[in-house]
């Protein structure tokens, strides 16, 4: 995994709730058996009419060429639904860093952290403030001070983060190196159940 | 102060707890599919490692398979590869693999529990998130992602943080027509799609007591609907009785030490939750959803909420699109609206249980003819029983297709799909958008709403048809 500091770029706006991870990659783009590729199907119906790349929708914000950036802004409960972490992949390889929403379900919140996308909680009033931002604003990440700013106005919230999370993050550890570091433990622990 | 049913498996579980951060907790069960275990094996093959656990992982093939002709070689060359994949993978490292063409072969959360693999007690978790099926047995068991799949290959553990605690308590009879699909549909219908994310469910109260496990296990299933980390059930008598002499449940003397172990499997009387909802079952009525998350559920009789009437206006353009996507009018009634298929299956609801009640409310009916029919039973195991029942001859005289076991039409991924703008009512999970297909329009409901509207071709209230 990649260590992630700081990210400093402009947005993607998404305003829709409750977007599920069959809407971030439908189940018929699962078939693969790597990790790679999966960002040209990232929200594949929501972009294009008919499965047809030659019929990007326009009115789709990744179609739209005056928003771009490594951050996807969203509205709340993002992500919900299946487990599938081909979601975070998807996101991961299209190019984004950072989720930014006032809800995560559980689960993509972990696939993400997994593969070094941050999600980003922040109150529902500096959400519609970030969608309420022009195209070309830009927005501040800082990993180890956790705060999230609106360049242009400096405008700034606190967001949660794992202490233990944040580490890894930091330097892009990973949690199965930590798990195997701690075979012994695992191995007492089983002695100890039997 | 007392402590709960999750408290009491969650800390019999933790090998350690990091300072600051999760817990490393330990799984006793995993369960593997071919989806979301190929990039884990390649993970831990990268890192030069074996499993660490090999026995207590077991493997089937259901959500990429075809439903018809199981014995052909898949025909489709990305399924094929991925399925094949699953079988070189299994055999390369030792695991335990009931895979096409295996009479154990099924849905994982069917064939877990009818294998009596799933016990109570137990940390169970898989590469999907309908685990918390699972948790019906007095277990905690939850979805995971396939990094978290490499970690359990690597350590048999996972990091977690402890979740928060909430007890859904249903008290009272239900009503005639109405049965445990309708149970979940109605609460997340209360709380929202969100409503639990965060917290791990416990369901209580006599109407819980009164249901089969098959009952339990779609209750259970559907908690992630809400947004749960996973559902739960205190195992009881029902629990031992249907675990008992299953392939993996104990034996001899080793179930007697079991059985006195999951009988402290409970809720202390002052144990103390998060959150506690209380739920009258009499008021619960059959139930369908009409827009594209779980949360969006009516009962059949009541009309689709107005979208100018929701005040909150992140939930009202979430309406509003949701009804484009359905093409369905705000404050009209579901009633009476054609519908093109109907499909009988999935992790929730295709147990032997579910197919009974649909054989029962069909027998000697027909289905309508302008409805498609798919009849898609859970496990190799659950056909072989359609069969010895004579179930199968009811579902065919009622013009019903009956297909081979797997994740079928549930989630738009092998060849079993809705065509896009037509509608389906389904006993599966969910509604989203594409689910069942691009542009495929997905209906919610129970195994007997949806027996209901197969005979009539329309949305119907089941209790018409049972006197």
């Amino acid at each position: 995994m990649q260590a992630l500091k700081e990210i400093h770029s402009s947005f993607v706006p998404l305003p829709v709730e409750n977007v599920d991870t069959d809407q971030i990659i439908p189940a018929r783009f699962l078939k693969a058996t790597t990790r790679d590729g999966f960002g040209k199907n990232l929200f594949r119906d929501w972009r294009y009419e008919n499965d047809d790349e030659a019929k990007p929708k326009a009115d789709f914000v990744l179609n739209q060429p005056n928003f771009s950036g490594s951050i996807l802004v969203a509205g709340k409960n993002f992500g919900c639904g299946s487990s599938r972490e081909h979601a975070a992949w998807s996101l991961l390889d299209y190019g984004f860093k950072a989720v930014v929403s006032s809800f995560f379900a559980d689960i993509f919140k972990n696939n993400a952290l997994n593969n070094g996308v941050l999600p980003v909680i922040v109150s529902e009033p500096f959400l519609q403030k970030i969608f309420s931002l022009d195209s070309a604003d830009r927005l501040r990440i800082d990993v180890a001070a956790q705060t999230i700013t609106i360049e242009k106005t400096a405008e700034q919230e606190f967001f949660e983060l794992n202490p233990y999370k944040k580490t890894c993050l930091l330097n892009g550890y990973d949690d199965i190196d930590f798990l195997i570091s701690r075979k012994s433990a695992i191995e007492q622990f089983e002695l100890a159940k039997v | 102060m007392g402590k709960t049913l999750f408290d009491k498996i969650w800390d019999s579980h933790v090998v350690e707890k990091i300072e600051d951060g999760p817990s490393v907790l330990y799984i006793d069960r995993h369960f593997i599919h071919e989806v979301t275990s190929p990039q884990a094996f390649k993970g831990i093959e990268k890192r030069g490692l074996s499993l660490f656990r090999p026995k207590q992982t077991i493997a089937t093939a259901d959500h990429n398979v075809p439903t018809l002709n199981q014995h052909l070689p898949i025909k489709d060359q990305l399924s094929k590869m991925q399925v094949d994949q699953l079988i070189e993978n299994c055999e390369k490292h030792g695991v335990e693999l009931y895979g096409l063409g295996h009479p154990y072969q099924g849905i994982v959360h069917v064939i877990g529990p009818e294998l009596g693999i799933t016990q109570p007690g137990m940390t169970i978790v898989c590469g999907d998130s309908h685990t918390s099926t699972h948790g019906a047995f007095g277990t905690i068991a939850f979805g995971i992602g396939t990094s978290e799949v490499e970690m359990v290959f690597a350590s048999q553990c996972v990091l977690q943080t402890k979740p928060k605690t909430m007890r859904i308590n249903i008290e009272g009879a239900l009503q005639p027509g109405v049965v445990s699909k309708d149970i979940i549909l109605y609460i997340i219908a209360k709380i929202s799609a969100s409503g639990a994310t965060g917290y791990f469910v416990e369901y209580a109260g006599s109407t819980i007591r009164s249901l089969s496990m098959e009952a339990r296990m779609t209750i259970c299933n559907m908690s992630i609907e809400m947004g749960a980390r996973g559902g739960m059930i205190a195992p009881d008598q029902v629990t031992y009785d249907y675990v008992k002499g299953r392939v993996y449940a104990p034996k001899g003397l080793e179930w007697e030490k079991r059985l006195s172990e999951w009988k402290e499997l409970y809720s202390d009387a002052d144990a103390v939750f998060d959150v506690e909802l209380y739920i009258d079952a009499s008021a619960i009525e059959p139930m369908i959803t009409y827009g594209t998350n779980p949360g969006l559920g009516i009962p059949v009789q009541a009309k689709i909420p107005l979208v100018d009437a929701i005040a909150n206006e992140g939930e009202r353009k979430n309406v509003a699109q949701a009804l484009r996507y359905m093409d369905l009018q705000s404050g009209a009634s579901l009633l009476g609206m054609p519908i093109q298929h109907v499909f009988i299956g999935s992790c929730t609801n295709s147990r032997i249980e579910d197919l009974r009640l649909v054989a029962n409310l069909v027998k000697g009916r027909k289905k309508h003819d302008s409805v498609k029919v798919m009849i898609v039973p859970g496990s190799q195991q659950v056909a072989k029983q359609v069969h010895v029942e004579g179930l199968d001859k009811i579902f065919t005289e009622a013009g019903f297709q009956i297909r081979q076991a797997g994740c079928s039409a549930c989630l738009g991924m092998n060849e079993d799909k809705v065509p896009a703008g037509e509608y389906c009512i389904s006993t599966s999970n969910r509604n989203f958008e594409g689910r069942q297909g691009a542009g495929a329009r997905t209906l919610l409901a129970s195994p007997l709403t949806a027996a209901a509207a197969a005979i009539t071709g329309v949305v119907t209230d089941v209790r018409e048809l049972i006197s």
